[in-house]
């Protein structure tokens, strides 16, 4: 995840030019079968939400709720993809502090479709409005994932403020933190002018200070060390513990623990869950951002996890309560999905099976014994599937990117080899990433939902909620049957 | 003249419906409807969540017989909706004053 400054080697060549005459700085090239890929990848990644994710969490509410849940999920989309063009991109991906980006590309300016945005290997580019576009989507299902946690009882117009609010100020901020560095170019170029500068000292202090000042250009998680592909922590443990706050702040649904809270259509949810499962290759493969041999172990793990964090799920739930249950089994494909989020390219795939194992029994656990305990009312269980499964995953990476357990170890673009792999730091890193977005997101969620609960209210009234908000809200229903 | 009501399992409308024509019953309304009688409910579980549901479907006929005609309506039915399960159902019998056809106007027997 990055994007590189156009300018870098172009600054770099002129300063040191006088030193370096054997370094040539070539211009990093656009390569048309990575494009090609990251335009696939990044309509995948919309599927998942609409209809995917909108059909999931769709058919588990009642069927007078269902098209609140759409409406929901089809607006997130929408807000997302223009905030982002206004200033959700360049408040990520510019470099700025080490919490948020600058407004230098806000309004998309200068993003032309010649720019350029870096990948993962030196001199091999995208065209940056690709990148605008995949990260764009990801900015969109982040916050679609939210509403599955205060469903049936929220109003549209809650939700219509809560969107734009929570994206700006949680969303952006920690993708910034966690998935924004200079880019390998800038990294590599800085590597070489050092090297060119040879034994003269003054060109040597200067291209030393020039490495360091790329290696710094980067986000607070990023440099800690958190590795996250996709976006366990970014995508889901943020959104989950969103979820989980709103839960709280919103309340129980009425009725609930003790009214028939059935969902009203298992077949869209299984279609919904299927159509999350192909769009997730986007997600995941495509956070490779090229398409090599990377992008084919980011896709074999999310095939691999997906299918065993289902069976776990729905064995542990037949030898418990007696019976496989289809909202099982695609719950467990989801709670994989999750999980195998930041390790799709870090991880192997035999990593990848233990991770879905692991995380099928463990989101079983917390979304029927603690949910049932703590009393919560997560409707769809965000904070259950995304945040624990999100965890999961993001520890889970720190210990299966480790070469010696088959997974892909951690390059190092200073040296261009891969790093050492050291358990303790990766581990620390890890927790680093998990512990920022818990917090930032807990508690900046928590903040703006109770401002939207002064400015407009958060809660449905009693008649809206037992009518269902198809009706109230929307004046529709979504069965005339 | 009788209305027979009966409230029956869903799989055996077919069954009934056949019983029924074999005796020369030539009409008869369905609905679907959901009770409770000695059966109770089920559960039904979705992540965890357990729920007793109590009313369980069933079908609901009404067939319109002459008076003399009650008995033979009321062996047909219970022979084809037996399972001899819990839950198969109950038979209601009750007066009719009076029944029109729409169509031609004939009143009572002819209605039928």
């Amino acid at each position: 995840m990055t994007f590189k400054h156009p300018n870098s080697a172009g600054l770099a060549a002129f300063a040191f030019g006088m030193f370096a005459t054997t370094a040539a700085f070539a211009e990093p090239t656009i390569n048309k079968g990575d494009n090609a890929w990251m335009l696939t990848s990044t309509v995948l990644v919309l599927l998942m939400t609409i209809p995917g994710l909108a059909l999931f969490y769709g058919g588990l509410v009642r069927s007078k709720n269902m098209l609140s849940v759409l409406m929901q999920v089809f607006y997130t989309v929408c807000i997302v993809v223009i905030i982002w063009t206004l200033y959700g991109y360049s408040l990520a991906f510019t470099g700025g502090s080490d919490f948020i980006g600058g407004f230098s590309k806000a309004f998309l300016m200068g993003v032309t479709p010649d720019s350029k945005a870096s990948t993962f290997s030196v001199d091999a580019n995208i065209s940056e409005l690709v990148y605008v576009c995949f990260q764009m989507t990801f900015a969109a299902i982040t916050p679609a994932l939210i509403v599955g946690a205060f469903a049936e009882r929220m109003k549209f117009s809650a939700v219509a403020l809560f969107i734009p609010l929570w994206s700006t100020l949680v969303y952006f901020p920690i993708a910034h933190m966690v998935w924004y560095w200079a880019g390998p170019d800038a990294i590599a170029d800085a590597v070489k002018a050092l090297a060119a500068a040879g034994s003269d000292a003054a060109a040597k202090a200067a291209a030393e200070a020039r490495l360091a000042e790329v290696n710094a250009d980067a986000g607070w998680v990023f440099k800690k060390g958190a590795i996250d592909f996709a976006g366990g922590t970014v995508v889901h443990i943020n959104a989950g513990i969103a979820g989980l706050v709103g839960a709280l702040i919103v309340g129980k649904r009425i009725g609930y623990g003790k009214d028939l809270m059935a969902p009203h259509s298992l077949t869209m949810s299984m279609i919904g869950a299927s159509l999350l499962w192909v769009g997730w290759f986007g997600f995941n493969a495509g956070s490779n951002l090229e398409a090599t041999g990377g992008a084919a172990l980011a896709m074999t793990n999310s095939f691999v996890a997906t299918a065993a964090a289902a069976l776990s799920w729905m064995f542990a739930e037949w030898m418990l309560k007696g019976h496989p249950s289809v909202l099982g089994a695609i719950s467990g494909a989801v709670a994989g999905l999750v999980a195998v989020t930041p390790a799709a390219g870090y991880s192997g795939p035999m990593g990848a099976i233990v991770l879905g194992l692991v995380v099928g029994v463990v989101c079983l656990f917390f979304v029927t014994v603690v949910k049932n305990s703590l009393g919560y009312d997560d409707s769809l269980d965000v904070f259950g599937v995304h945040c624990i499964g999100g965890i999961i995953g993001a520890l889970g990476t720190g210990i299966l990117v480790n070469p010696a357990l088959g997974g892909a170890g951690i390059m190092d673009y200073t040296t261009g080899k891969i790093a050492e792999y050291q358990f303790g730091p990766q581990m620390i890193s890890q927790i680093w990433g998990v512990c920022t977005t818990l917090v930032w997101s807990g508690v900046g969620s928590a903040i703006i939902y109770k401002v939207v609960d002064v400015i407009v209210g958060l809660r449905a009234n009693v008649e809206s909620e037992r009518e269902g908000l198809d009706l109230t809200e929307h004046t529709e229903r979504a069965y005339n049957m | 003249m009788k209305i027979v009501m009966a409230i029956i399992k869903p799989f055996k409308l077919e069954e009934v419906r056949d019983a029924l024509t074999m005796i020369g019953v030539h009409g008869l309304t369905v609905t679907e409807v959901k009770g409770y009688g000695r059966q109770k409910g089920h559960t039904e579980i979705y992540r965890g969540a357990e729920y007793a549901v109590s009313f369980l479907p069933k079908i609901k006929i009404e067939v319109a017989v002459a008076s003399d005609q009650v008995d033979k309506t009321i062996e047909a039915i219970t022979s084809a909706a037996k399972t001899g399960q819990i839950g198969d159902g109950k038979i209601f019998v009750i007066n009719l004053d009076h029944a029109v056809r729409i169509r031609t106007g004939e009143a009572d027997a002819a209605a039928l």
